[in-house]
């Protein structure tokens, strides 16, 4: 028999996916004898015998390197406690900011209570302990602006291939955004337009799965700004 | 007395209509409807999230922690007393095993998952229709799992194996005076369909030994009947944005090239000024 699904296919757990040997279990998939078994809801996903799950739901679960938007929630001796719309808090060091903080120095001068902030993950443990650091290039402290959750495993399409979706609102609106790998997205801009750079995150969440994406957003973003759009993939770097 | 006709005029294999959904609670990580009959059971789940008190942490997995509640107004008679109740403890504890043969928490140690199940309206099998609504909104909640629990009450009365009990049923002596209390049995039954795993089996009344066993396995039947409702409502939330495409692509995640299709690798870093 083989594989039972198509790719792309909308599976739930307990579906079997295949039933020989002749395919390898990747993520979210466990083997029950000869069948191949779903264990998440999502997207299956065919790489050459390799059979995985994309994930539709769920929390975000922190991964060394991310970029995540934090919101202080706790000042703590040498350091604070950072929200990052996970499970698992974060603690960002007083060490790892970007100015040098003096011994018995008052930390809230630095990242008061509430507090928005951008910042990298430095270190997961076993147990879901978790390090941030704002200590490179563009980490900082959010001031003004509005903060939009958005389904997490809808960032990689929010941003697009090399960052061309996000600057394609970016270019339309004018605005500063700054999209977290935890699902919050930073937005700084006209009030109007941050308006219009909202829905448009909204529109790609929801039709994410459909083909033709960028090309639809693109006419969707001129239509509504009147700016002219020029498609530019290759200028992102991840940190600017 | 034999039990020849049901009251409610169903084949004695036949379940009640069902119903399902998934995702009918906004703020919830994960929820369900699921409807049997008349009884009716909203479930929403919320985390992985910090567990609280924090001495019920588990260092080594994630928690699972059920709230079974009926809602005053959903019995058919008297009014039900608003909160826990030794009955509805009961109830969560055994919902909470019945469900946690199936989840797997490993990648979330010290973190909880709630489940709360609310009736707002009940006529027997609420235990079952709640186990049912819950399994649905964990798998909505992209909680690992290895498959959906589906839950069904199997009944004995007078001679007969009865599936999915109603209220009439469960209390059937009142209503078919001939027959006795003993001779009136109900035993709900959780079951893991893929392997066939019983993971709640609980008795009201007395059976004997080979009914039983031929409950269970009517019981069996049933629950594959009870598990196809609960995986089409979760297909049909998650696959219906895509059939509205007119491109008639379906279920295509995405086929354009000009999009990053390795959603799974997040080598994008999201950050820009």
């Amino acid at each position: 028999m083989g594989l039972l699904v198509k790719d792309k296919q909308v599976v739930v757990p307990g579906d079997v996916l295949a039933d020989d040997l002749g395919f390898i279990p990747g993520f979210g998939t466990y083997r029950n004898n000869h069948n191949l078994v779903c264990s998440r809801l999502g997207l299956v996903n065919l790489e050459g015998k390799v059979v995985k799950i994309i994930p539709l739901s769920g929390k975000y679960l922190p991964r060394r390197n991310d970029i995540v938007v934090g919101r202080v929630f706790d000042i703590l001796m040498a350091g604070w406690r950072v929200d990052i719309n996970s499970p698992y808090s974060a603690v960002l060091s007083s060490k790892e900011t970007p100015e040098f903080i003096e011994r018995n120095e008052d930390l809230s001068r630095h990242f008061d209570l509430d507090d928005h902030l951008v910042c990298k993950v430095t270190n997961v443990t076993s147990q879901n302990l978790v390090d941030v650091s704002c200590r490179d290039q563009g980490l900082r402290k959010l001031r003004g602006g509005r903060i939009l959750p958005v389904n997490t495993h809808k960032v990689p399409r929010i941003i697009g291939k090399k960052g061309s979706m996000v600057s394609m609102i970016k270019q339309a609106t004018g605005c500063r955004i700054i999209v977290g790998q935890n699902g919050l997205v930073w937005i700084d801009g006209e009030p109007d337009k941050e308006n219009i750079a909202v829905n448009a995150i909204r529109k790609i969440e929801e039709e994410s799965h459909m083909p033709g994406l960028t090309d639809r957003m693109k006419t969707y973003l001129e239509e509504i700004t009147g700016v002219k759009i020029s498609l530019n993939e290759g200028d992102y770097n991840g940190l600017q | 007395m034999d039990y020849n006709k049901r009251l409610d005029g169903r084949d004695f294999d036949e379940l009640r209509p069902m119903e399902a959904k998934a995702g009918v609670i906004k703020k919830a990580d994960g929820s369900a409807y699921f409807k049997m009959g008349n009884t009716v059971a909203y479930a929403a789940v919320y985390g992985p999230r910090e567990m609280f008190p924090k001495f019920q942490q588990d260092p080594k997995k994630g928690v699972l922690r059920c709230n079974y509640n009926m809602m005053p107004f959903s019995g058919a008679g008297e009014r039900v007393r608003p909160g826990p109740s030794r009955r509805s403890k009961e109830i969560s504890a055994v919902t909470e095993k019945a469900l946690s043969a199936v989840v797997d928490l490993t990648d979330s140690p010290n973190a909880v998952v709630d489940v709360y199940i609310e009736l707002p309206q009940t006529d027997a099998g609420s235990r079952c229709c709640g186990i049912n609504a819950a399994a649905i909104a964990l798998a909505d909640a992209g909680i690992i799992m290895k498959d959906i629990v589906a839950a069904v009450a199997i009944g004995h009365a007078g001679n007969k194996i009865v599936v999915d009990l109603n209220y009439e049923e469960e209390h059937l002596p009142h209503y078919l005076p001939g027959l006795d209390n003993e001779d009136v049995a109900d035993i709900p039954v959780a079951i893991v369909p893929s392997t066939g795993e019983i993971s709640l089996l609980q008795m009201d009344g007395i059976v004997h030994k080979e009914v039983l066993f031929k409950a269970l396995h009517k019981a069996k039947a049933a629950a594959i009947q009870v598990n196809e409702v609960q995986r089409n409502a979760l297909r049909e939330k998650f696959s219906s944005s895509a059939n509205d495409d007119d491109n008639g692509n379906g279920n295509n995640y995405s086929n354009d090239s000009n999009d990053d299709t390795d959603n799974n690798e997040n080598n994008d870093d999201g950050f820009q000024n």
